[in-house]
């Protein structure tokens, strides 16, 4: 963890009339890094993943890049900046075949013709060296699973060259050999020096592939973990707030010995 | 259909496995198509062959060169409406109003040159552009303010139709002179010899644009498809052209009109299926979300699909009139609209959005053309044929709904 991170965020705060769905919170990102982002329902993980997305820009803190201050007002200021985010639905034409979804905006042409075999190949060398396996890079988006969708969506983020991905619960909806593939695919995001931040209710997710993971706990910072150093409980008790003090501390400690994480379906896509 | 089966060179994509049995078993492969619905024009060649078998069994002046003349005649009118209609449909819409812009068209074409001295060209541009006028309206009512395309396009119906009445009164009708390019649209032939070299154009165009196209994808290193397969459908083009030519050449010629109509089914295929615009218009009918977060401009779309669906209507309402040598208060009235929409979905466009192509319009209207003119050699009135004509429709209805649901169940397991 040399360098200046990728990101950094600090004293970001974000309101929504009454609710305060951010207050004063701190992240960074490093290339290469995979950062799990964490916490309850309505701790503010998708506000902050759409601060940096450019989707709903934070009221006050500051945003570095690359050590430079930044302003993300809107999404087309995160993707010059080489800021990708994957949403986990609505981000795929069921009708369209898979080099169609990938290179969807952002078609390659010649003399105004579509470059069908430019895109083929470059789809087919993309999904290689990410190793996702499909039937075939023809097949409507329709026939591909759950899994092989999630994968193309992500794919699809990288043909802009980003140097952040954002994945807002890329799991949910997905089985456990899905999962894998998936996860699998992260670790490939990190391989090529991405920074990836990765929002999962799945705590044994993100313990398989986060490098840090930071706990949000009603819009604030709740603790940053090394997974390979903590144990899931005390992940549990940042998310929960059992850390607030040493009696609660303890009372979890022995009644929540077997706690797993909290789940919820997924319902927060962006409007 | 554009899928691997072999390649000479390993694939450049390790990841993409390589061509399952399934792919190379026919027979397999159309029962994967079945199940997982993407059946494409199948069903409705299939049913184009029985309907001619059936209505040769019971007049045998129904597979001639003169009524299958008259056939190609007939439907370049509304066929030229219907391949607008397959825009509005991929965009998952409707628009109940090119009957109407197509009498409208028709009505100020006839005033433009009859009443106000307008030279014939002119006048068609005239009508084009007023089509490109009224869609655009159609497309801004409902893009912009979110009125749903069937209401703005059924006030669009009322609200023409009533204007052409306007233009046509008090005499009703205005009769076209019988000299002259409005004429001539649908009144030219081409000679015997021009009529197979523009056949060989098309063939060695569409010949060209294979090799090309596998060349190119050799030299990218992608999977091509089995010369064989290349053949096939370059021959399988050449033979059906031939016979096409043949058959046509035996009356008076390849009709202009056929010529026309053919030329803009395959120019917006390839509008729909080569350019950004066209996927576009694929995306927005498949996922309006995804498109509108890939940067598609959605209004832009929808608003331009509406100007080429009028348009198409308006000159739809051209080749009518011209037809008919004169404009009337009938002229894109009655069944047109729905042989235009009918046309479409039998030819397998679906009512869903985002699938089918705008040879769905040409194969249906050669169906729905099909059952008119065989009922009107075995001398059935209209009756019938509504009855027939909307069995046939149910029939592809129902089948889009069917391989709707097949690609529900086999996706997203
Ligand atoms: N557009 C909005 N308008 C008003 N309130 C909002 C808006 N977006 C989020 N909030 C509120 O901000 C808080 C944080 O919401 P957020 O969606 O960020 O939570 P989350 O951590 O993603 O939760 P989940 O795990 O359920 O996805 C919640 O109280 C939510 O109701
Ligand atoms: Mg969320």
């Amino acid at each position: 963890m040399t360098g200046t991170p990728v990101l950094a965020m600090s004293g970001i705060s974000k309101r929504f009339g009454a609710v305060q769905a951010l207050s004063d919170v701190s992240l960074e990102v490093n290339t290469g890094e995979v950062v799990a982002l964490v916490g309850d329902n309505g701790a503010g993980k998708s506000t902050l993943i759409k601060v940096i997305a450019g989707v709903n820009p934070a009221d006050n803190g500051e945003v570095r890049w690359e050590g430079r201050p930044v302003q993300i007002g809107k999404p087309s200021d995160a993707t010059a900046l080489g800021i990708a985010t994957v949403y986990q639905d609505l981000a795929l034409c069921d009708n369209l075949d898979v080099v169609a979804n990938l290179f969807l905006g952002r078609e390659v042409t010649r003399v105004g013709v579509l470059d069908e075999i430019a895109m083929e190949r470059r789809s087919r060398e993309l999904l290689t060296s990410l190793s996702v396996r499909l039937p075939s890079v023809r097949v409507p988006a329709a026939g591909l699973s759950g899994g092989q969708r999630q994968s193309v969506a992500i794919a699809r983020s990288l043909l802009g060259e980003p140097k952040l991905v954002l994945l807002d619960e890329p799991t949910a909806a997905l089985g456990v050999a899905q999962t894998a593939e998936v996860l699998d695919l992260i670790e490939r995001l990190r391989g090529r020096g991405l920074g990836v931040l990765l929002i999962s209710h799945q705590l044994a997710d993100v313990r398989a592939v986060a490098d840090r993971v930071v706990v949000l706990r009603l819009g604030r910072n709740a603790g940053v973990f090394d997974p390979d150093r903590t144990s899931q409980e005390e992940i549990v008790q940042a998310i929960t707030g059992a850390l607030d003090n040493a009696v609660t501390r303890r009372r979890a400690r022995v009644e929540e010995g077997t706690a797993t994480a909290p789940r919820s379906p997924d319902e927060d896509q962006p409007a | 259909m554009s899928t691997a089966t072999t390649s000479p060179e390993p694939p450049a994509g390790d990841g993409i496995q390589s061509p399952g049995p399934s792919r190379l078993n026919p027979l397999a492969a159309a029962r994967r198509r079945l199940r997982t619905g993407e059946l494409g024009a199948w069903p409705v060649i299939i049913g184009l062959i029985v309907i001619w078998a059936v209505f040769q069994s019971l007049n045998d002046a129904f597979l001639t060169p003169q009524n299958l003349s008259n056939l190609a005649l007939q439907i370049a009118a509304t066929g030229t409406i219907s391949v607008g209609v397959v825009l509005v449909l991929l965009l998952g819409e409707i628009d109940l109003s090119v009957g109407s812009v197509a009498g409208v068209g028709a009505a100020v074409l006839a005033v433009l040159t009859v009443r106000n001295g307008w030279g014939d060209v002119a006048a068609i541009i005239a009508v084009v552009v007023l089509g490109v006028l009224i869609g655009i309206l159609h497309g801004s009512v409902f893009a912009r303010l979110g009125v749903p395309a069937f209401v703005v396009t059924l006030a669009g119906n009322i609200g023409w139709q009533g204007l052409q009445l306007y233009l046509l009164s008090p005499e009703g009708t205005i009769n076209l002179p019988y000299t002259g390019p409005i004429g001539d649209l649908t009144h030219t032939n081409l000679s015997t010899p021009l009529g197979w070299v523009v056949g060989a154009i098309a063939v060695g165009l569409y010949a060209v644009a294979v090799l090309v196209d596998s060349q190119r994808r050799r030299a990218a290193g992608l999977p091509i498809r089995k010369p064989v397969g290349s053949l096939l459908r370059v021959a399988g083009l050449a033979v059906l052209v031939a016979a096409t030519v043949a058959v046509l050449n035996a009356w008076q010629g390849v009709p202009v009109a056929l010529l026309i109509f053919v030329g803009l089914v395959v120019l917006v295929d390839l509008m729909l299926r080569r350019t950004r615009y066209g996927r576009g218009i694929f995306a927005v009918g498949g996922n309006v979300e995804a498109a509108r977060r890939a940067g598609i401009n959605v209004s832009l779309i929808r608003i331009s699909v509406f100007a080429l669906t009028s348009a198409l209507a308006a000159f739809g309402g051209i080749l009518t009139a011209s037809r008919g040598f004169s404009a009337s208060q009938s002229t894109g009235a009655s069944d047109t609209l729905l042989i235009a929409i009918a046309a479409a979905v039998v030819g397998g466009v679906s009512l869903f959005g985002g699938r089918g192509s705008t040879y769905g319009a040409l194969l249906g209207s050669l169906v729905l053309g099909s059952i008119t003119s065989g009922m009107f050699l075995l001398q059935l009135n209209s009756a019938v044929r509504f009855m027939i004509t909307a069995a046939v429709l149910l029939a592809a209805v129902i089948l889009d709904s069917l391989s709707r649901r097949g690609r529900r169940a086999s996706g997203r397991q």
